[in-house]
């Protein structure tokens, strides 16, 4: 579904920023004479998801696509900046916030860690209707069950049994089912494919597309996978150490990057098609997030960067198809 | 071709357990050629990773070789006793697992764990174990091994520290080396230095090496040949270019069909998708492991097993080449 410009953004986010208190215990710091120590997660984060499309966040370890993701359904509360859902400011005091977070779900990367071992799947997945009380009989809850079931592909009577006698990729679909019985609008998935095998990350991967398209459903898709990320998307946001580099339709994005940090992404990713290619290796890791370097946090491992880099942060600029954080684009050394 | 480094010949790996024997890798022959790298792909359960373990000599009781042989330059080494194949694992097999945290020991330097390593292995004075540490440091590219080598495994980063378990594995020079899942850990970025480093590993010592991954991606880039595995047997085994492009067994194209590429294929498209899963250890069906989920299926691939034909450069476990050209 290709996105339309006109589409309302359903998920709004603006200059949002979480902090995470990693200082040492209490005694240490006045033992020690420790500093309180802040890390950014996430710092001046501004993006929208319109209705009805994938827009998928990509980057490495440790920049933050998680938490992101977090904030949004409320798992993590906010230190700094705005979220809106549908319009409404899900921290203003007017604003019934339960409601609104009823039309979000989340899917985790772990199949094995995120059900329940003890409960049978049946109950798994009636749990958001059960809480909701979105079922006026038991009768009406099982059979919305069973409608759920088969809607991922799972049989109507593999509720009876325990998570334990799934695969992983069954499992995810459970995961899935769970996520679509409160009959939400939005979903963000946090990895939902990388601890699957590729043949059924496949099949995960077509069955979010069916249901978006069956549903109308609005992803956030929080990946590591660059090639995942352009099967999906239809946007794509690159993240690095906390701040959005890059944010561009997903064809624009591959077919040419613009931040020096998303090429270099698409430079490190092993290429099927020829082997034996020579790429340009990759310098350097990323930096000690509780340090982040000053300026542009890209520049230490940047072959453009400049004196400007080294000092003032760019902002992320340009139309939401196809926005840049970075001073080399911006001047047009790049 | 040299004469092979490592020879793998009807390896069978069983796992007795109280309901009957499982058979977790099953008949898997193949052979490494000195710098030479053989990718070994296929999904959990696949019996790659213990393929590499029984060729270490670490297979977790009770799983034992139950039938086949291993040779090393020409000498069998899966009959050995224990203490035997201690010597020879780390002096001329080295080890890379996935996870570079729980293959350090916290408690010592890194320069500690170096040297200790060397000096079992070689017969060499301390001072000379040390330079010779700091020259491995420097090989796998850790900048200032003076520095770091007085540093603990948690004073690393990820992918420093998997550099270091490189240098570790390599600190006997040995002959082949065995990587299983070595950079699934880590980001992509630091993934291709790592491939990078396997790759001039290879090239410039001669090094043999058994690189086992799920990722088809890394493979491309680094193997020379590549054995897909499927339920513990040998699926397809060629050059790596032929298995990528032109896959033969039904299931290789499935497994290549189904990793998303960038680019190449249309947004929103259906990626190919072979139902169902791997068969469990236990319900491994008649004939061909593949058959059930196989869309080329007749009546021989349920009936009888196929052994490995060859097809061009390649090795294809699948009747469907069954009269094909030799």
């Amino acid at each position: 579904m290709p996105t339309d410009p006109a589409n309302r953004a359903l998920v709004q986010l603006l200059d949002v920023g979480r902090d995470f208190d990693v200082s040492r215990p209490w005694l240490n710091r006045v033992l020690e004479g420790a500093p309180r120590q802040l890390l950014r997660a996430v710092d001046g984060v501004s993006f929208e998801v319109r209705q009805g499309e994938t827009l998928a966040l990509v980057g490495e370890s440790g920049c933050g696509k998680s938490t992101v993701a977090r904030l949004i359904v409320g798992l993590y509360a906010l230190s700094r900046g705005r979220i809106e859902f549908d319009g409404l400011d899900l921290a203003a005091p007017g604003t019934d916030a339960a409601a609104l977070r009823r039309r979000m779900q989340m899917i985790f990367q772990d199949p094995y860690a995120s059900l329940n071992p003890r409960w049978r799947v049946r109950d798994i997945v009636a749990e958001p209707i059960r809480v909701l009380r979105l079922a006026a009989t038991p009768q009406a809850e099982r059979e919305r069950v069973t409608e759920l079931l088969r809607q991922v592909g799972l049989a109507g009577d593999d509720g009876e049994k325990y998570p334990h006698e799934f695969s992983g990729g069954q499992r995810q679909r459970i995961s899935i089912a769970r996520a679509l019985s409160g009959n939400p609008e939005f979903l963000a998935c946090d990895e939902p494919t990388s601890a699957l095998d590729v043949s059924v990350q496949a099949q995960i991967l077509n069955l979010m597309s069916e249901l978006q398209e069956r549903l109308g459903l609005t992803y956030l898709f929080i990946s590591h996978n660059l090639a995942v990320v352009s099967h999906i998307a239809d946007r794509v946001g690159v993240m690095y150490l906390g701040r959005v580099v890059e944010l561009a339709e997903a064809e624009r994005l591959f077919a040419a990057p613009r931040h020096p940090y998303t090429r270099m992404l698409m430079d490190a990713i092993p290429d099927l098609e020829m082997s034996g290619k020579s790429r340009t290796p990759v310098a350097g890791e990323v930096p000690n997030p509780l340090a982040p370097p000053a300026g542009c946090a890209f520049h230490p491992r940047c072959p453009h960067a400049n004196a400007r880099c080294r000092a003032e942060r760019p902002v992320l600029a340009g139309p939401a198809t196809a926005a840049v954080a970075c001073h080399a684009v911006e001047e047009g050394r790049l | 071709m040299n004469a092979p480094l490592l020879e793998v010949k009807d390896l069978r790996v069983e796992f007795p357990t109280r309901r009957g024997t499982l058979l977790a890798v099953d008949d898997v022959s193949f052979c490494i050629a000195p710098g030479e790298i053989l990718g070994v792909v296929g999904e959990s359960g696949a019996g790659k990773s213990l393929t590499g373990m029984a060729i270490i000599g670490l297979l977790e009781p009770p799983g034992r070789i139950a039938a086949g042989e291993i040779r090393l330059e020409g000498e069998r080494i899966d009959n050995l006793p224990p203490e035997r194949m201690r010597r020879i694992r780390g002096r001329r097999i080295g080890a890379i697992f996935q996870d570079p945290l729980t293959s350090l020991n916290p408690l010592y330097t890194i320069g500690d764990q170096l040297v200790e390593t060397i000096l079992t292995h070689l017969d060499v004075g301390r001072d000379e174990a040390r330079s010779r540490a700091l020259q491995l440091l420097a090989e796998v590219g850790i900048p200032a091994p003076e520095v770091r080598i007085g540093h603990y495994p948690h004073q690393f980063s990820g992918g420093m520290r998997q550099r270091v378990v490189i240098a570790l594995a390599l600190c006997a020079e040995p002959r082949l080396i065995v990587a299983d899942e070595p950079t699934t850990a880590l980001d992509v970025s630091i993934q291709a230095q790592i491939i990078a480093l396997l790759k001039r590993l290879a090239r410039d010592h001669g090094t043999a090496v058994m690189l086992i991954t799920h990722d088809m991606g890394v493979i491309a880039e680094t193997a020379d040949r590549v054995a897909v595995m499927y339920a513990g047997r040998l699926a397809e085994l060629g050059p790596v270019r032929e298995v990528i492009h032109q896959p033969r067994h039904p299931y290789t194209s499935g497994l290549m069909g189904s990793i998303p590429k960038i680019g190449s294929v249309k947004r929103h498209s259906r990626l190919v998708q072979i139902d169902g899963a791997m068969p469990r250890l236990n319900a491994i069906p008649a004939g061909c492991a593949f058959n059930p989920r196989c869309p080329k299926r007749f009546e021989r691939c349920t009936a009888e097993r196929p052994e490995p034909l060859q097809v061009g450069n390649a090795l294809a476990s699948c009747w469907l080449y069954a009269d094909g050209p030799r």
